[in-house]
């Protein structure tokens, strides 16, 4: 029996003054991705300094947006969605939920690409995966 | 510096109430501390330092104090790491006693999360505001539930482990908590009726989740010397240890615990290993927290946490670890969504002789008691203690 993916209302989103250029690029379609200039490494979620040394020697760059499903698992409220953490092709793991597919049809190591899909009113889009 | 033996839990008291339609979550904090007290033979003008955590009503310990009347006070901690808070209590609390920080400790919790109809595992929810990973993970509908649940489909595609096993704990739960007059649920269950029950969130069962209830608990510590005076058995406080584990920058691993560097601090300072413990309190928000922490703590192997609470092994006087002998949170009690309060009041009554004859362990000695506050799945604080009875 096939499930779905719902439509379900997404919240708005909280842009700080810190991820507000994660957000802006997502209106436009890109996916960006923290990299420590110090260390060369990759990390998420974007923040203001590196998780690696502490410095602010830090910068957004895009990512390709393509990853593969590390865990998920369906929440079967009476909306069901899909909430999982995807390792995108970059190495990290990021929080999200895969959409516009049968949800019970999602595995571990599937590949997926990312998708965005608005929230409330004027805050940003979602950063979501589907699979490719 | 080692706390091992320079504290002993003198008093511990669990509130009856499992929905407290009629009392504020500041009287229920007043009624466990009194009862606390009274179970120890001491009295509240007796205390000079006292520890909550922020979900206490107020700012930290303050408003708390305040309401109970505690003008005694010369040490306070209200640390917050979720459910486990309350286990780290413990070794924070033996921490403060062993520097002379204060003699005489008490640790309360309370909550009614049941009476407010608080959607506990099933809603979003943040921490607080300006939390910097909510916008990463609260639109996309992070929930208690989801959190541990991803954590157990991975365990599943690493090591293999069943439904049907993870319904073991749940089936060894439910044998004790049978034997309690307060669990919120007495029937024994199969593990049949475990892996039949609805599905919350992939692959955890509705019976894979612990009970919401209202209610809480306190706990009363003191320095050998008073401990000594006291009427109660002695359970000496021989060893803890902490630990925060988190998404490590992007770099997640979601097969193992804060526990994996909790336990072996409070094995060391003990001086025991998992061998010698007779009984185990190990937080249950879900049945694969215990599994889990079972191996993070070395009780088995990583990955063989399956096989090893399967067939009843957790079950008192039947398996080799007798686990949550009162029902723990997956049957009896989960007060305020925090289980580390009667993790450690269970581990007392343990140590004591004082659980119900049905699931005593017999001449227990050596027990522990074990917390995952927070989101297992994303980040959690591990807290364990090493319990003796002297």
């Amino acid at each position: 029996m096939a499930t779905p993916a719902s439509n379900r209302a997404l919240p708005a989103i909280a842009v700080d003054p810190t991820n507000k250029p994660y957000f802006d690029a997502a209106r436009e379609g890109r996916m960006l991705i923290g990299l420590c200039k110090d260390t060369g490494k990759h990390f998420w979620y974007p923040r203001g300094c590196s998780p690696f040394t502490l410095s602010n020697n830090v910068e957004l760059v895009e990512a390709k947006g393509t990853g593969t499903v590390y865990t998920f698992t369906v929440m079967r409220t009476k909306e069901p969605y899909c909430v999982a953490y995807v390792e995108l092709d970059e190495g990290v793991r990021v929080f999200t939920n895969i959409v516009d597919c049968d949800l019970d049809e999602v595995k571990i190591g599937q590949k997926v690409k990312v998708v965005f899909k608005p929230t409330t009113g004027d805050s940003p889009p979602a950063t979501m995966f589907t699979p490719v | 510096m080692s706390i091992n033996g320079k504290a002993y839990i003198v008093g511990a008291f669990e509130h009856p109430t499992r929905k407290a339609d009629d009392k504020s979550v500041a009287q229920l904090h007043a009624e466990v501390a009194y009862g606390a007290l009274q179970d120890a033979g001491l009295t509240k003008d007796d205390v000079d330092g006292f520890f909550c955590t922020g979900a206490a009503p107020g700012l930290g310990p303050l408003n708390m104090a305040d309401y109970l009347g505690l003008t005694k006070l010369r040490h306070f901690d209200s640390t917050d790491v979720g459910g486990s808070s309350y286990v780290m209590h413990v070794g924070h609390a033996a921490e403060a006693i062993s520097m002379g920080l204060c003699d005489i400790a008490l640790v309360t919790l309370a909550g009614r999360p049941r009476a407010e109809a608080m959607a506990t595992g099933t809603a979003p929810r943040s921490w607080g505001v300006n939390v910097p990973d909510d916008p990463f993970e609260i639109p996309y509908g992070r929930t208690v539930a989801n959190a541990y649940a991803m954590c157990a489909m991975r365990h599943m595609y690493e090591f293999g482990t069943t439904s049907e096993q993870l319904a073991w704990i749940k089936v060894a739960a439910s044998h004790h908590a049978q034997w309690n007059e307060h669990a919120m649920l007495r029937k024994v269950v199969t593990v049949e009726d475990v892996v039949n029950s609805p599905m919350v969130s992939d692959p955890l069962h509705r019976l894979d989740c612990c009970v919401i209830s209202d209610g809480g608990g306190a706990l009363i510590l003191a320095k050998p010397e008073i401990a000594k005076l006291l009427k109660r058995p002695l359970v000496k406080v021989r060893g803890h240890g902490e630990a925060t584990k988190n998404q490590n920058a992007g770099y997640t691993d979601l097969t193992y615990s804060g526990a994996r560097w909790s336990g072996p601090r409070a094995f060391e300072e003990a001086g025991v290993t998992p061998k010698d413990i007779q009984y185990a309190s190990i937080y249950d928000s879900f049945t694969i927290t215990v599994l889990m922490q079972l191996e993070d703590l070395g009780f088995c192997e990583k990955g063989q946490g399956g096989k090893f609470v399967a067939d009843g092994n957790l079950i008192s006087g039947v398996g080799k670890l007798p686990f949550n002998t009162d029902g723990g949170g997956l049957c009896n009690n989960h007060p305020a969504n925090r289980g580390g309060m009667t993790k450690v009041i269970e581990a007392v009554r343990q140590l004591r002789g004082e659980a119900h004859p049905k699931v005593q362990v017999p001449g227990c000695t050596l027990a522990l008691a074990h917390g995952t506050g927070g989101l297992l799945g994303t980040r959690h604080g591990s807290a364990t203690v090493i319990l003796e009875r002297e």
